[in-house]
């Protein structure tokens, strides 16, 4: 096969501008499908990404405490919690504290913050939990404490999200799944044509004894080739589209799910490799699906 | 050369060939005649290994072939040089990369290749055509292509499949002029043909195959063993 190597570079190159309308066609159907897909990539990942940042935030239980508690009846409080079955540690967490994490989880928008008057925000313990089965106990325990004013632990409502994101992510991959192998299809009926196109040429190859992979080493380099282009123009489009995505929405996103979403610069590294990957993998395929037929006999 | 040793052959329940012995010599030319369907066809494709035979034992080059793997196939037919009767040339090559192709089959050098197919178009007659397409020339000069390309590789038979059919008289006889130059090079020829007149011309051995039979085998008109 590799003795052929040049001979086949050299064809397929040819063969990608004589049959420029087979290229085109080839190369919409992998771009199309791999936008898709980096549109399902996207969905899967940040949703992975939201459902870890919740799962680590709700470990936690925030005690509020009530604003005429003294810092030593914190300590008193503190230190029977700690006692607790299932807790790991509790941290005293003064208003200005509290704030200051505020302000940095709102990043840009912090601002907004400045035009209060005075900190609204209350001292509070927050509880980390050692196993979560034991959250509802703690929380119970600790909201019928003197001097404790709120408790906040939303497990069922974790739960619920985990449950959903789970889906979500099941769902993706299915459709994932499906897009490559429909893409595949695609590629090896364009392929197809092309290699009925040259039908004629096969056979005659054949009469002068060429081997299978003198004749498939052309189509599947160009395949590659293809797959490679579509890769890099679903590259470009994706960049572009996710950068413009995370302007708009990306600081807006820390307000309404209270976390952010996954860098672009992450996003992008990741998807180059699934898109290329995958790209020429397609290409790949479809083309010897498509030859499978013509080269029997 | 070619040894069919009681070869049969069947479509489903139609017989092709039936019992087919014939001994090719290296350097003989011998015309294959017959009417449509009698089993020309099949006799070819067996020979170029398109299909297998049922029965009998076929020996091409001095190599078994009566069963080979698709792999060995390519290894048989470079051995082998193809002329047909409607040309089959690239229609987007040019004269020069039709008869290159088959070299590129074989992993020849460039170099090797710009050598030796101007050589062998020269040879054929049609060395100013080189940088022509096929649809540029006539039928003749396309069938001298054909035979260009037949027989670049140096093949020890080639096979002709009417390879007159589609050409005048005139023509028709210069084609056969060729092939009796590669002949006299020692190159094997069958050539399968209803062209009596040529067939009668040429005095060389015929076989005759009728209903899958063969009926005759004779060298320049006088009957041989069969």
């Amino acid at each position: 096969m590799f003795k052929g190597l040049g001979y086949s570079l050299k064809q397929a190159i040819v063969q990608i501008f004589r049959n420029k309308g087979m290229t085109v066609a080839s190369l919409f159907a992998i771009t199309a499908m791999l936008l898709i897909l980096g549109l399902f990539f996207f969905l899967t990942v940040n949703v992975n990404f939201i459902t870890e940042e919740i799962k680590d935030q709700f470990d936690t239980i925030e005690v509020f405490l009530q604003d005429d508690q003294t810092e030593a009846q914190a300590e008193v409080i503190r230190n029977s919690l700690s006692q607790l079955q299932g807790v790991a540690n509790v941290e005293y967490i003064s208003k200005a504290q509290a704030m200051e994490e505020f302000k940095t989880r709102w990043g840009d928008n912090a601002y907004l913050l400045d035009g209060l008057a005075s900190n609204p925000l209350p001292n509070s313990l927050r509880v980390t939990l050692e196993n979560l089965e034991d959250g509802e106990l703690v929380a119970e325990v600790s909201r019928s404490m003197s001097g404790v004013e709120d408790v906040r632990y939303y497990q069922t409502e974790v739960n619920k999200i985990l449950r959903i994101s789970e889906g979500i992510q099941k769902g993706a991959l299915v459709v994932i799944a499906f897009l490559i192998i429909v893409s595949v299809v695609v590629v090896s009926n364009t392929v197809k044509l092309t290699v009925m196109a040259r039908q004629e040429e096969i056979r005659i190859m054949k009469y002068v004894g060429a081997t299978n992979w003198f004749i498939r080493g052309p189509l599947l380099l160009e395949g590659m080739f293809i797959g490679l282009i579509a890769a890099l123009i679903a590259l470009g489009c994706t960049w572009a589209i996710y950068a413009r995505l995370m302007a708009a929405i990306g600081q807006q996103a820390v307000i309404l799910l209270s976390t952010s979403l996954v860098e672009t610069n992450f996003m992008m590294i990741n998807l180059t490799w699934i898109y290329i990957a995958l790209g020429i993998s397609i290409g790949a395929f479809g083309s010897i699906l498509s030859m499978r037929r013509f080269l029997q006999a | 050369m070619i040894i069919f040793d009681n070869i049969t052959k069947r479509y489903g329940s139609k017989v092709a060939l039936e019992n087919a012995t014939i001994h090719i010599d290296k350097g003989d030319f011998v015309f294959l005649v017959g009417p449509s369907g009698a089993g020309k066809s099949t006799f070819i494709k067996l020979i170029l290994k398109e299909i297998e035979p049922d029965e009998g034992k076929l020996i091409v080059a001095g190599r078994d072939i009566t069963h080979l793997s698709n792999r060995e196939i390519p290894q048989l037919r470079r051995s082998l040089g193809v002329v047909f009767q409607d040309f089959r040339l690239l229609p987007n090559k040019t004269v020069f990369e039709n008869v290159a192709f088959a070299m590129e089959v074989l992993h020849h050098k460039p170099r090797v290749i710009k050598r030796q197919v101007p050589q062998v178009l020269d040879l054929m007659g049609i060395g100013e055509a080189a940088d022509k397409f096929p649809d540029e020339l006539s039928g003749g000069e396309q069938q001298r292509v054909a035979i260009a390309r037949a027989i670049i590789n140096n093949p020890k038979v080639l096979i002709a499949d009417e390879p007159t059919g589609n050409l005048d008289k005139d023509t028709a006889w210069e084609i056969m002029q060729l092939l009796n130059q590669v002949n006299l090079r020692g190159t094997t020829v069958v050539m399968v043909t209803h062209a009596f007149d040529i067939v009668e011309r040429m005095g060389k051995r015929e076989v005759e195959i009728e209903s899958g039979q063969i009926i005759r085998d004779t060298k320049g008109g006088i009957a041989a063993d069969v």
